[in-house]
């Protein structure tokens, strides 16, 4: 697994790793539920938990199998003299998880983390009119077909982390903190889920600007920012070990790019917000905060600390501005800021790997990693989202909007002794 | 509208796996992914403006 350690410690070391990681959740659970309004707080953050549930369970049940975690036979294509690997139909994980051997186990638990982050990002975007039942079927759907074409591909010896081999592009597509098989793919859900479920009921009116619809707690979003750090830390020096096998002394390189990006991106946000609003705009921040570590998740561990800043600061400059693009320009209504910060970010990250990286080839991997993102992952997704939501509508009926999803998938809210402010306290 | 960009977008990723399979060399190769993303981020377009005009019809 790893010359420079002995194989147990680094087994350790990554378990630690792993479960420290979830903390990065936990963050962004936290920043999705300060984003979004108060009386729709305690479904948001209860909708986390649910969906991540689900995702575990139709993961464990279906997609671990499909995305070939622990081996198995699989189906592959050949074409152009090559072995295409497309899906795992690998050993169901709940018999064969116990005598799979150590870095498979750990690989396994990577994806069960993987995939409920994957899954709460569509949650976040749809949040105050998504019922918890729709985002519930959307992540079984993810965590049971979307995540596991993508986890396989690039994490279980599929098409795409065989580009190397194959082709000599670089050493195959690289994705080792998941800002692929995570973010992008998360994004891209997000995507279609704010296509299909629509906006608030008046954020787009149909004259003048869209409305403005703050997040109710900045607290929450800022402190999110901290617990996310953390669990990115973790997260990205998680995946280097498990799927570059770094030596354990390339460890600190990983961790400081990841606090360099993070921090050039708030930087960066913090400078744009400032010169377009006079003020520095603090969710805004935040979600440049997170691009940073987003687009971490695809170079930190592949690029030089310094690389890792400039990616930062470019993502950080891109946040702002595609936020507001989307919203003013595109009528697109993503509260948590998930198309941009984890689609957009995560496809730049992926990018700027192929673009710093020493070896040949890798730029191109990286775009055809880049290109079956967007080529299956949106329309996949749209599709089978748009097919749910005719079975089961993801979107909660008008009254239940204009009562708030606390009171009305709950019977009660976050903050009962708050006075809920009506739609038109925010003209 | 939307279905259509929709439906461009995996045209566009059958065109970086022919430019795998049909290229071997750097600089044709490297063009033609190109070509596939930029194929891709069309559909994008096509998809994004589909939205825009059914949201903008649907505008209470």
């Amino acid at each position: 697994m790893n010359t420079a350690g002995s194989a147990e410690t680094v087994f350790a070391l990554a378990f630690v790793l792993l479960l420290v990681a979830p903390l990065a959740i936990a963050g962004v659970a936290l920043i999705n539920a300060g984003l979004g309004r108060s009386r729709s707080a305690a479904q948001a953050l209860l909708g986390n938990l649910a969906v991540s549930a689900v995702a575990w369970i139709a993961f464990a049940a279906v997609g671990a199998s499909l995305a070939g975690v622990l081996g198995g036979s699989g189906a592959a294509v050949h074409a152009g003299g090559k072995a295409w690997h497309w899906l795992g139909f690998g050993t169901w994980p709940l018999s064969g998880f116990a005598a799979a051997p150590a870095a498979m186990q750990l690989a396994l638990l990577f994806q069960f983390l993987s995939v409920a982050f994957a899954a709460i990002l569509p949650w976040g975007s749809g949040a105050d009119r998504l019922r918890l039942r729709g985002g519930c079927a959307v992540a079984a759907v993810m965590a049971a077909l979307v995540f596991p074409l993508f986890a396989h591909w690039i994490w279980n010896g599929g098409w795409l982390s065989q580009l190397g081999v194959n082709f000599g592009l670089g050493a195959g597509f690289l994705d080792p903190g998941g800002a692929a098989t995570i973010h992008v793919l998360g994004g891209l859900s997000a995507l279609a889920v704010v296509w299909i479920a629509g906006p608030r009921r008046g954020k787009f009116p149909k004259e003048g600007l869209s409305t403005a619809m703050p997040g109710h707690n900045a607290s929450y979003v800022l402190f999110g920012c901290f617990v996310a750090l953390v669990g990115w830390l973790a997260w990205n020096a998680a995946g280097a070990l498990l799927w570059l096998h770094l030596p354990l002394t390339a460890l600190p390189t990983a961790a400081i790019g990841t606090l360099l990006a993070a921090t050039g991106a708030l930087a960066a946000t913090f400078t744009v917000t400032r010169i377009r609003f006079g003020k520095p705009d603090a969710s805004l921040c935040a979600n440049g905060w997170l691009a940073g570590l987003v687009a971490s998740s695809a170079c930190a561990a592949v690029v030089a600390p310094g690389a890792s800043l400039f990616i930062g600061i470019v993502a950080g400059i891109l946040t702002p501005l595609l936020v507001e693009v989307l919203e003013l320009a595109l009528s697109i209504d993503d509260p948590t800021g998930a198309i941009t910060v984890h689609g957009v970010s995560g496809l730049w990250g992926l990018l700027a790997a192929g673009l710093f990286a020493s070896q040949a080839g890798q730029l191109i991997a990286q775009l055809v990693g880049i290109a079956a993102l967007l080529g299956i992952a949106l329309p996949l997704a749209y599709l089978l989202f748009a097919l749910l939501n005719r079975i089961a509508p993801l979107r909660v009926d008008p009254d239940g909007e204009r009562i708030g999803m606390d009171l009305h998938e709950l019977g009660g809210g976050a903050y009962p002794e708050f006075v809920i402010h009506r739609d038109e306290s925010y003209r | 509208m939307k279905y259509a960009g929709l439906l461009v977008m995996p045209a566009g990723f059958f065109l970086t796996l022919a430019a795998l399979v049909l290229f071997p060399g750097a600089v044709p190769r490297a063009a033609f992914v190109v070509c596939g993303v930029a194929v891709e981020a069309l559909g994008l377009g096509v998809a994004i403006r589909g939205h825009m005009m059914r949201r903008g019809e649907a505008r209470p």
